[in-house]
């Protein structure tokens, strides 16, 4: 086991997880927000890993939940920037501000 | 010496996903994300867990890094410089942090003595390889099956969403 405390692997965590929350309210870019998400899923990813070698270290669940939320993180990239294209061919814009067809 | 690996890697951590969501250039922003998950995988091989910070550098790193600047250069918009953010905005965004970072910092350092259960086991990569299709106890062939259909289905979405559309 190496010699550091697990309270400053989680406050790393928990310091990406929130920087993704700042990042998410201020960015108007699609992009950008997209950025954030990824930052808060690594985040979590961390919190799992972390959790499992310090309390569970006699089995792998927290490394396989980080494994699986890595593969969705992927998926959930993948999806969301098909999105943004078809938005872009359609608006010629990928400001979440000017996007609002939806909202009266 | 792991010591000064991890809090360099902390640092890392913490200035390049600051960088991240203040950038004003987009494509210099999803540059600096890499360099954070790159410090991620770092921590992962310091933990042990060195299949995992495989996975971490190729998937994450290597793939959807490379696939959002791709798509920031298929629409144009990697010269633009982004419009900083209300102040009205703003001051929100750093209420909700501060006060969600403040809490679960003081309930982190509160608890300091956590229970640690059982012997530590090396995640090889045989190990994860046999738990992944293991039916049984401790086996994860279930959510590997199921991950793999989301795949299938995301592809299919993306492939359908972005093509053009025929009339």
């Amino acid at each position: 086991m190496i010699h550091i405390p697990i309270t400053h692997l989680i406050s790393i965590s928990t310091l990406m997880f929130f920087i993704g929350i700042y990042g998410f309210i201020t960015r108007k870019n699609l992009f950008t927000i997209l950025m954030s998400t990824e930052l808060v899923l690594n985040a979590g990813a961390l919190n799992f890993v972390a959790f499992n070698k310090y309390f569970y270290p006699d089995n792998l669940q927290g490394h396989f939940f980080a494994l699986f939320i890595i593969s969705v993180a992927a998926a959930e990239a993948a999806l969301a920037i098909a999105i943004i294209i078809a938005i872009y061919r359609n608006f010629k814009n990928i400001d979440a501000e000017k996007i609002n067809e939806m909202k009266y | 010496m792991n010591q000064v690996v991890f809090y360099f890697l902390s640092a890392v951590i913490l200035v390049f996903s600051l960088l991240t969501v203040t950038s004003s250039r987009i494509l210099r922003a999803a540059v600096y994300l890499l360099f954070v998950l790159i410090a991620t995988a770092g921590i992962y091989f310091l933990l042990g867990y060195n299949f995992l910070a495989g996975v971490q550098l190729t998937l994450y790193a290597g793939g959807i890094i490379v696939l959002i600047i791709f798509a920031i250069m298929l629409t144009g918009s990697a010269g633009e410089k982004l419009e900083r953010p209300s102040l009205n905005k703003f001051l929100l965004a750093i209420l909700i942090s501060l006060i969600g970072t403040v809490t679960s910092l003081i309930l982190f350092f509160a608890y300091h003595s956590f229970p640690v259960i059982g012997n530590e086991i090396p995640a090889t990569v045989k190990m994860v390889g046999a738990s992944l299709i293991n039916p049984g106890d401790n086996g994860y062939v279930l959510p590997f099956e199921l991950i793999s259909v989301l795949l299938l289905a995301a592809i299919v979405g993306a492939i359908v969403i972005a093509k053009k559309a025929t009339r």
